[in-house]
C-alpha cells in the first residue's frame, strides 16, 4: 500500500514545486534585470552558482541548513536562558522547545516536514534554472514590440504586464519545458533526502532481507526498478507530447519559424 | 597534526594510498580540504573516462540514428530514448542490481572443450560498474545532440560534395562529421558539464564505496553527518565543483575555438 503511495508523493512533489520554481525564477529573472546594482548581483551570483554546483550537492545543503536555521531562530525565541554554546563541538544541541518538529508531534508531521524542506530544495535549485531560461526570454521579446507600446502611451508597468509577459511565454516554453524533464528525472533523489519514495519501497519490497522483514520471495529488486524506469519513461514521453501541444497552440500567429506556417 | 602531514597521509586517501583511518575527531578545516579534494580524483576519472569513450558510442549511434537503414536506426532511437526518458539515479539501481544478479545465474561461456566462468565479481564494483553507466548515460544525451547537428547540416555542402564526386565515405569524414561537431559543440560542453555533475551520484545512489574510498561527496557527507555542520563541507565541495567546471568550459572553449577558427568572425 505505501509503495502505490509513494507514487502520489512524488508526482504531488512534482506539482507542488512547480509554482516555487516560478516564483524563485520570476524573482531570479527580474533582480537580473533590476537598475540596482546589488539586486543584480545577487541575481547573477544565484543562478550562477547554482548552475556551476552538483544539484545533489543542494539537496544535501539546503535541507539541513534550513533545518539548522529555523531551530536556532525558535532556540533564539523560545529559550533565551539557555546559556550553552549551540555549537558544542561536533554536536548541535537546541532546547527541547526548540526542536523543529517538536520531537512529541506524530510521525506523519515529520514526515511533511521532510517533504517540505525538500520541495524548498527543489525549488532553490530549479529556481536558478528557471531563472535563467526566463531571463533570456525576457530578452528575446522583439524591442518593437515593447516600443509599441510605449508608443501607445502605455505606462512601464502596463507595458510589462501586458506586453511583455504574455509575449514572453512562447520563448521561455522550451526552455521550462527541458527544465520540467530535468525535475521529472531528478526525483528520485527524494529517497536521498530521506522522504519515503518510490525508490526506498523498491528497495524495501524488493529486497529478499531488509531492516524490518525477511520476505519468502528472493532479490526482486531489479524486477521493481525495471517497472520505476518504465514509469519514468512513461511520464516523460507524455509530457514530451503535451508540451508539443502547447508549443504549436502558443506559436500561432507568432513572429518565430513555428508561427509562420 | 599539521596540514602538511594531512596531506602526506590523505591526498591519496581516496584510491587506497595512505592512512587507513579517516579522521574520526577534531576534524579541521584541512582535513575536510584535504579528503575531499582526494575524493575529487574518482569525480575526474569518471569525467574524463565516461566522456573520451562515450564520445565514440555517441557518433555512432548518432549514424545509426540517422541513417536510412532500420536494423541500424531502430535499435539506436530506442536507446535515445530510454536513456534520456529515466532518470540517471534509476538506471544506477538497474545497472547495479543486473550486475549482482548476472554472478547469481551462474554465467559460464562454453567453448565445446573447455568451459569459461566470466569474473563479473568486478562489474559490482563501482570504478567499472558506475563507469559503465555513466558511460552509457553520456553516450545517449550525447548521441541526441550529435544527431540534431547531423540534422542542420546545410544541405548544399552535402550536395556541393557530391557535385565534385566524393564518395560517401569521404562525404561523412570531411564534410558532415566536422560540421556536425562545430554545430555540437556548445550544447556538448554543457552535458560535459551535466556528466561531470552526475559523477558526484555514485556512491550515493547504489554502488557502495570499499573500505571507504569513495569520491568527494562521500567525504563531504561524511564530514557533515560527524560534525552536523553542513556549512564548512559542502561549501568546500561546492568550490571545487566551480573550479573544475569553470576549468571544463576553458577546455571546450579551447576546442571550439580550433573547430571554428576557419569561420569569418564578425
Amino acid at each position: 500500500m505505501s509503495f502505490y503511495f509513494s507514487f502520489v508523493v512524488v508526482l504531488s512533489l512534482l506539482a507542488l514545486t512547480v509554482p516555487f520554481i516560478l516564483l524563485f525564477g520570476f524573482t531570479g529573472a527580474l533582480a537580473q534585470r533590476s537598475g540596482f546594482a546589488p539586486i543584480r548581483w545577487f541575481g547573477t551570483i544565484y543562478t550562477s552558482m547554482v548552475r556551476g554546483v552538483p544539484d545533489i550537492i543542494f539537496f544535501l545543503f539546503v535541507p539541513i541548513a534550513m533545518d539548522q536555521g529555523i531551530e536556532i531562530i525558535r532556540h533564539k525565541i523560545k529559550c533565551s536562558d539557555w546559556s550553552e554554546p549551540i555549537r558544542q563541538g561536533n554536536d548541535f544541541v537546541v532546547c527541547t522547545a526548540a526542536k523543529m518538529p517538536l520531537s512529541s508531534s506524530p510521525q506523519w508531521v515529520h514526515e511533511t516536514y521532510g517533504f517540505m524542506l525538500a520541495t524548498i530544495a527543489f525549488a532553490v535549485v530549479f529556481g536558478a534554472f528557471a531563472a535563467n531560461t526566463i531571463h533570456g526570454a525576457l530578452a528575446a521579446v522583439p524591442k518593437g514590440q515593447l516600443e509599441t507600446g510605449a508608443a501607445f502611451g502605455m505606462s512601464p508597468r502596463q507595458i510589462f504586464r501586458r506586453i511583455h509577459l504574455p509575449q514572453m511565454w512562447v520563448y521561455a516554453l522550451p526552455g521550462l519545458s527541458n527544465l520540467w524533464m530535468i525535475l521529472i528525472k531528478a526525483s528520485p533523489l527524494l529517497f536521498l533526502l530521506g522522504v519515503e519514495d518510490i525508490v526506498y519501497w523498491a528497495r524495501e519490497l524488493g529486497g529478499s532481507k531488509t531492516a524490518r522483514f525477511a520476505y519468502p520471495h528472493g532479490d526482486w529488486r531489479f524486477g521493481y526498478f525495471l517497472f520505476l524506469l518504465v514509469f519514468y519513461l512513461f511520464l516523460t514521453w507524455i509530457s514530451e507530447k503535451f508540451f508539443n501541444r502547447i508549443m504549436h497552440r502558443l506559436s500561432r500567429g507568432q513572429n518565430t519559424a513555428a508561427g509562420m506556417s | 597534526m599539521s596540514c602538511y602531514e594531512t596531506i602526506t597521509s590523505y591526498a591519496f586517501r581516496s584510491i587506497g594510498y595512505g592512512e587507513r583511518l579517516l579522521p574520526k575527531t577534531d576534524f579541521t578545516l584541512c582535513d575536510q580540504f584535504v579528503l575531499i579534494g582526494s575524493g575529487m580524483i574518482w569525480n575526474v576519472y569518471f569525467a574524463v573516462l565516461a566522456l573520451s569513450l562515450g564520445f565514440f558510442f555517441a557518433v555512432s549511434l548518432a549514424v545509426g540514428r540517422s541513417s536510412d537503414n532500420p536494423i541500424a536506426r531502430i535499435p539506436a532511437h530506442a536507446f535515445i530514448f530510454v536513456i534520456r526518458g529515466s532518470p540517471l539515479f534509476i538506471q544506477f539501481f538497474l545497472i547495479y542490481e543486473a550486475f549482482v544478479l548476472i554472478p547469481k545465474m551462474g554465467w559460464g561461456i562454453n567453448l565445446g572443450f573447455i568451459e569459461i566462468t566470466v569474473e563479473t565479481k568486478w562489474l559490482t564494483k563501482a570504478w567499472l560498474g558506475a563507469l559503465i553507466t555513466l558511460f552509457l548515460n553520456t553516450a545517449g544525451y550525447t548521441a541526441n545532440i550529435f544527431y540534431g547537428a547531423l540534422l542542420s547540416i546545410p544541405k548544399g555542402d552535402i550536395e556541393a560534395a557530391l557535385a565534385i564526386g566524393m564518395s560517401k565515405r569521404q562525404i561523412f569524414w570531411r564534410i558532415s562529421f566536422p560540421t556536425m561537431l562545430r554545430l555540437a559543440w556548445p550544447s556538448y560542453t554543457n552535458e560535459a558539464i551535466f556528466l561531470f555533475h552526475a559523477t558526484a551520484l555514485v556512491f550515493f545512489s547504489s554502488f557502495p564505496a570499499w573500505r571507504q574510498e569513495g569520491d568527494s561527496l562521500y567525504y563531504a557527507s561524511y564530514f557533515a553527518d560527524k560534525t552536523f555542520n553542513p556549512f564548512v563541507p559542502y561549501p568546500i565541495i561546492a568550490l571545487y565543483f566551480i573550479c573544475f567546471t569553470l576549468l571544463i568550459i576553458g577546455l571546450f572553449g579551447f576546442v571550439n575555438k580550433r573547430l571554428n577558427r576557419h569561420i569569418a568572425k564578425n
